[in-house]
């Protein structure tokens, strides 16, 4: 009886710990059997390649929107990663107690806040920037494309800010994962600390800190709400770094409440190159972390 | 020589500090400018009222009834998978395929993008499971964000049992306890508070969580009265009135409701891992 019980019990937790398995294979199997007629229809190669989206005429490319996707991405890794690196190097090494204790929990709020939060805070103080900025390089007639303060660089401010504690979490824990030999080692070779940190820590703990980045990077791309709030949403290549952009999650989101028919499947089509993206991205960190043999989060 | 080197090193400690000090202004700024335009809204009777003209008159009641009762339910749903996955994994499991398989999977729900959550909960619960969910409803959104906030769980409950000293477990185990008799009376009470703070953290996460929920909750702004009715959470009402209304007030005083709950919850989620360290 108490045999069968203990039996029982395993097998209720090896099917409770299937659901995972299951979820995830449900979410694939969903996305693709809802975007396949649209990418059936438009052809796979017209679908990725195409640069015009008229969703309610039938015409369905996303080129734009991964171009769109990953310009935004990058520009936000570009703003964000000296500073979150900065932030780690400081935080394990330099931080006297009293100033990490406030910038550590100051990071943990930053992950914490909402994204329509950090929407709503982009869409009333950054976006009226960056049209000040605009408006001072190209005088106040310019094209609204690159005028309005909504785009490329208002999403990758309010998306940099929004990774910074990814970066700042991994790239310290890599820092911190180095042998403390390393760091004795190259002091007592009189090396300054400076010169330690840049010589010595930061190529040892490379590895672990190029998976934050990608895991960054997975953020960034996977981000909606903030970015639909200052980005401007224009289904163009975007240009400029002031122009309007539109994302692939962006695309979703937006078109998403009145979308019908073949219209309703290009929009999951759009989430399995989403998907595929972030798979790809996601087992890259994998990749580099097990490479490292760091062992990060 | 000497001194460039030295010279060197105070211009980049300079620069890290600049760093560190600029992360606190952004965090100071965000939360500051929001409570600064939405705090002066907030009353008893904003709390207590319920929206009116789409959100632009009235109160937040609904959105805080619905944020209440999608939380509740989400947690309901995913805490016993989530715990049950990570006692499988670290009292059961064999290394082997199958935990391979289940390790990628969580690993996998972890990075997958919410809005991608939101397309499969709209295509699963929301259109194909109809007859049971009712649709855009509470139950739809809680059963797609359960899935989303699983991994945070798993990831949470599993550092917490693996903490619990294996003493105590063979010290059960020897005195004629069961396996399962010692998860329950000895393990899991003992990693309790790690267990806690993980669901805290997911809750969190439920409360700022949107896109997912824009395309399975409905937006409703009526007040709930089944979990098969749809409704809107504080962080889609912000979303809502922002974008599709233009009453900027509006989603600053939701804003500042939400920012007060996330705080509140990080303040908890501390108080439970100070008394976890002090016990």
């Amino acid at each position: 009886m108490k045999k069968l019980k203990e039996k029982l019990a395993e097998k209720f937790l090896l099917i409770v710990s299937l659901i995972s398995v299951l979820a995830l294979g449900l979410i694939g199997v969903f996305i693709f059997r809802e975007g396949w007629p649209a990418i059936r229809e438009t052809g796979l190669l017209n679908f990725i390649f195409g640069t015009t989206w008229e969703g309610t005429k039938g015409i369905f490319g996303v080129g734009a929107m991964i171009i769109g996707s990953m310009v935004v991405t990058f520009v936000a890794l570009v703003i964000g990663v000296p500073l979150g690196l900065a932030v780690a190097i400081f935080l394990a090494e330099i931080a006297p107690k009293r100033m990490a204790k406030i910038v550590r929990p100051a990071t943990t709020l930053l992950a914490g806040i909402p994204s329509v939060v950090y929407g709503l805070f982009g869409l009333i103080v950054v976006v009226p920037f960056v049209r000040f900025l605009t408006q001072k390089i190209y005088g106040s007639q310019a094209d609204p494309l690159i005028s309005s303060g909504l785009g490329v660089l208002s999403a990758a401010i309010i998306l940099a800010i929004m990774i910074l504690p990814t970066i700042v979490n991994i790239a310290e824990d890599s820092i911190r994962a180095v042998p403390r030999e390393f760091k004795e080692g190259s002091l007592a070779l009189g090396a300054t600390h400076w010169q330690t940190i840049v010589k010595v820590l930061m190529p040892a703990a490379g590895s672990g800190i190029v998976a934050g980045i990608v895991l960054a990077m997975g953020r960034a791309i996977g981000e909606t709400m903030a970015v639909i709030m200052v980005a401007g949403n224009a289904a163009v290549i975007p240009m400029s770094i002031f122009s309007k952009v539109r994302t692939l999650t962006g695309n979703i989101a937006i078109e998403m409440s009145y979308a019908q028919g073949l219209h309703s499947s290009a929009l999951f089509a759009t989430g399995i190159v989403l998907f595929v993206f972030i798979m790809l991205i996601n087992s890259l960190a994998t990749y580099i972390i097990k490479r490292g043999g760091i062992i990060s989060e | 020589m000497n001194n460039k080197n030295r010279f060197q090193q105070k211009i980049a400690f300079g620069f890290l500090w600049s760093a560190a000090i600029l992360t606190v202004i952004i965090l100071a700024a965000v939360l500051g400018y929001i409570m600064y335009r939405g705090l002066g809204k907030i009353s008893w009777d904003f709390l207590t009222t319920v929206p009116k003209k789409m959100g632009q008159e009235g109160g937040i009641l609904t959105p805080l009834i619905g944020t209440l009762y999608f939380v509740v339910l989400t947690i309901i749903i995913a805490t016993p998978i989530g715990v049950g996955t990570a006692i499988y994994f670290t009292e059961y499991m064999k290394d082997g395929k199958l935990m391979g398989i289940i390790r990628f999977s969580t690993e996998a729900l972890a990075g997958v993008p919410s809005i991608v959550f939101g397309l499969f909960g709209f295509a699963f619960f929301v259109t194909l499971l109809k007859p049971i969910t009712g649709g855009w409803s509470i139950i739809s959104g809680a059963l797609t964000a359960a899935i989303m906030i699983l991994p945070t769980i798993i990831r949470t409950s599993e550092e917490a049992l693996k903490t619990v000293p294996r003493s105590y477990k063979e010290g059960s185990l020897a005195l004629g306890a069961s396996h399962f008799y010692t998860i329950r009376k000895v393990v899991l009470p003992n990693a309790l508070p790690g267990i806690l703070t993980g669901i805290l953290l997911s809750i969190g996460r439920a409360v700022g969580e949107t896109a997912a929920l824009l395309l399975t909750l409905g937006g409703s702004l009526r007040v709930v009265h089944s979990i098969f009715s749809p409704t809107r959470t504080l962080a889609m009402h912000l979303y809502l009135v922002a974008m599709e209304v233009g009453d900027f007030d509006m989603a600053f005083a939701s804003g500042a409701v939400l920012i007060i709950l996330i705080l509140f919850i990080n303040f908890l989620a501390n108080l439970v891992i100070k008394s976890f360290k002090k016990a």
